[in-house]
């Protein structure tokens, strides 16, 4: 190999080589470019302080989970009790009920929430008239962004005794008294997965709608000309060409089946309603900033995130096998 | 042949008429209950405890309104608001081009590790209770500065304008270079006014992130002067909830509460519909900045 010499126009770059070259000299180098950088590397490295402070510290932090950290200790001080924290998980009666509701509402936006801004998309896709689709998508964008905290506010004045959902269903007949369906543990599950897709629907079709834009027009032209009706060409060509980002969704959504929307629960969670509502997430933030056990609830957490790693691992997998083996992430 | 023809066009007339009743149902199941809360945060108390209305209160008032502007507490709030979310953004969109732009340079020393570095900290991170011992033990609790600083930087931010600023030509950044300007001002004078697109679109969804943050008050701040308006609205809501749980106060309370709240509701959520026509000139090349990530 010849030594090729790239300087860059510009005459700040380095002199790069691809010949092997002993250590010392390399590390020389390394040093000159770097003096030599000193206003592109001034640019880096307070990003690069910044991510160590603020991200790989609270990293490290984790491992107060294998320690019993109380309020007088630092991190180092505290002393190590292994696996501890994570036995006393296992026979946490309230840690269970936690994972059970995390799943519960989990399952359900999936078996709900999943299809329903797919087939929004399509319906979207699917109207003419500019106006009224520039208009429905307006109108569909607009919940998302909102905070958690107006639309809890929101949630519980519709259904308090002499609210909107109250009025509507006496209207219809349905019901013959007014009663406020937040106090009701038994509904808690549905009005968490309810508002959460009334939230997010209309967002979630931005992605799919892109992918579909970009279709193209001539499969639909062939496909008239065919005699294909509409609903025969959404099923063979707008479906199939949405095939990836449909795994690529289903994939993510899966791997974040423990994972619970914080904001929704707090604001929406009361006294009556703790038993079904109190998700991981809460759960966490119980333990750890209100009863101040921060080993405790620092284990909990970490005990989740390594199972959602394996939940994505294992979907990717089982996707990837249905893609006739083609990974998507 | 004519007669297929012709049955196919029903069949798509019949197939638009029902997608389109369909779609104005769902707008319908959207606009409604958003209708519903203005209207009510204009209606009067007695009108409000009796209920029975949902497109047009009763009896129209503004005393909601005047009892929540009367309290100091929420002019406080919307100043805090307002200065987290312009404070926070401006820095946040800076502090992200800035090493953005040094790490478009392929020819950066050390550039290798350094995205590396970042990419970890998309996948990983030490979640709440070591965050929370992080920012406790800087000194950042019970201080304005917990809005700004830990906020600062976001590497996919850092992504997208990394990936905007390759796409500048070279040319551009010679000619600078040429006239005897060094890399901070080719950053400043030529990138940064350039790539004002790209940073208009992070500025606006982190904006609304900001306004919209409640939890970063939750965890850190105890200082009732901090709150921001989520953080009011959600002590208003936690407290009409507990009222008319537990039957506190006499109904005349109760129903004042809940007007307060519906009318701080309206408030909080003002300046997010008054930006919502421009966001949404944003969302399109958003989703395709966003495209690049991935």
């Amino acid at each position: 190999m010849g030594k090729t010499v790239l300087v860059q126009p510009t005459g700040t770059g380095p002199v790069q080589s691809t010949g092997k070259k002993p250590r010392g000299q390399r590390i020389k180098e390394f040093f000159i470019d770097f003096r030599r950088q000193w206003e592109l590397q001034s640019m880096i490295l307070p990003g690069i302080i910044f991510m160590f402070i603020f991200c790989y510290i609270p990293i490290y932090g984790l491992s107060i989970a294998f320690k019993n950290y109380t309020v007088i200790d630092t991190l180092d001080s505290a002393p190590w009790v292994g696996l501890d924290n994570f036995k006393i998980i296992i026979s946490d009666k309230y840690f269970w009920d936690s994972v059970v509701n995390t799943l519960g509402i989990s399952f359900l936006k999936l078996a709900v929430g999943f299809v329903i801004p797919i087939i929004l998309a399509i319906m979207i896709y699917e109207v003419s008239m500019g106006r009224f689709k520039k208009f429905v998508q307006t109108i569909s964008y607009l919940p998302h962004f909102l905070s958690w905290i107006v639309l809890g506010g929101m949630l519980i004045t519709w259904f308090s005794t002499s609210g909107l959902l109250n009025e509507v269903l006496l209207g219809l007949g349905l019901i013959s008294q007014p009663q406020n369906i937040l106090l009701d543990p038994s509904k808690y599950w549905w009005i968490a997965t309810l508002s959460d897709i009334w939230k997010e629907a209309g967002w979630g079709t931005i992605l799919y709608l892109a992918v579909m834009s970009k279709i193209d027009p001539t499969y639909y032209e062939a496909a008239k000309i065919d005699g294909a009706s509409r609903l025969r060409q959404i099923w063979n060509i707008t479906l199939p060409n949405m095939k990836m980002i449909i795994s690529l969704n289903l994939i993510l959504t899966v791997s974040g089946l423990l994972g619970s929307n914080l904001d929704q629960t707090l604001v929406l969670m009361n006294s009556q309603n703790r038993e079904k509502a109190e998700v991981i997430n809460s759960y966490v933030y119980r333990m750890g900033m209100t009863q101040g056990d921060f080993s405790y609830a620092t284990a909990v957490g970490l005990g989740v995130s390594i199972i959602s790693v394996i939940l994505l691992v294992t979907a990717n997998k089982v996707t990837s096998k249905l893609n006739d083996n083609q990974s998507v992430l | 042949m004519n007669l297929k023809a012709a049955k196919g066009d029903l069949d798509s007339k019949i197939f638009d008429t029902i997608n389109i009743i369909l779609l104005v149902v769902f707008t319908i199941i959207i606009v409604v209950p958003l209708w519903n809360v203005v209207v009510s945060s204009f209606s009067s108390g007695r009108a409000l405890a009796e209920g029975g209305f949902i497109f047009w209160p009763k009896e129209l008032s503004l005393e909601n309104y005047q009892a929540v502007f009367r309290d100091t507490g929420i002019w406080q709030a919307f100043f805090i608001s307002v200065a987290k979310t312009v404070i926070g953004v401006i820095t946040h969109v800076f502090f992200c081009a800035m090493v953005g732009y040094g790490l478009s340079k392929k020819y950066v020393r050390g550039r290798k590790f350094y995205v590396a570095m970042g990419v970890i900290t998309m996948f990983f991170s030490g979640g709440m209770i070591p965050t929370y011992l992080l920012i406790k033990s800087l000194g950042l609790l019970n201080t304005f500065w917990v809005y700004i600083i830990p906020a600062l930087l976001s590497f996919y931010d850092v992504i997208i304008l990394m990936n905007f600023f390759r796409n500048v030509p070279d040319s551009l950044e010679e000619s600078a270079k040429i006239d005897g300007g060094g890399d901070w001002r080719v950053f400043l004078s030529i990138f940064i006014p350039l790539s004002m697109p790209a940073m208009a679109t992070i500025a606006l969804f982190n904006g609304v992130g900001q306004w919209n943050d409640f939890m970063t008050t939750k965890l850190y701040i105890t200082d009732q002067s901090l709150y921001p308006l989520q953080m009011m609205l959600y002590e208003i809501i936690v407290q009409s909830q507990t009222q008319s749980m537990q039957n506190i106060g006499s109904v005349a309370i109760q129903t004042t509460t809940k007007g307060v709240q519906l009318a701080t509701i309206v408030v909080t959520t003002l300046p997010i519909v008054v930006m919502y026509p421009i966001l949404q000139r944003y969302f399109i090349s958003g989703m395709m900045l966003g495209a690049v990530k991935e």
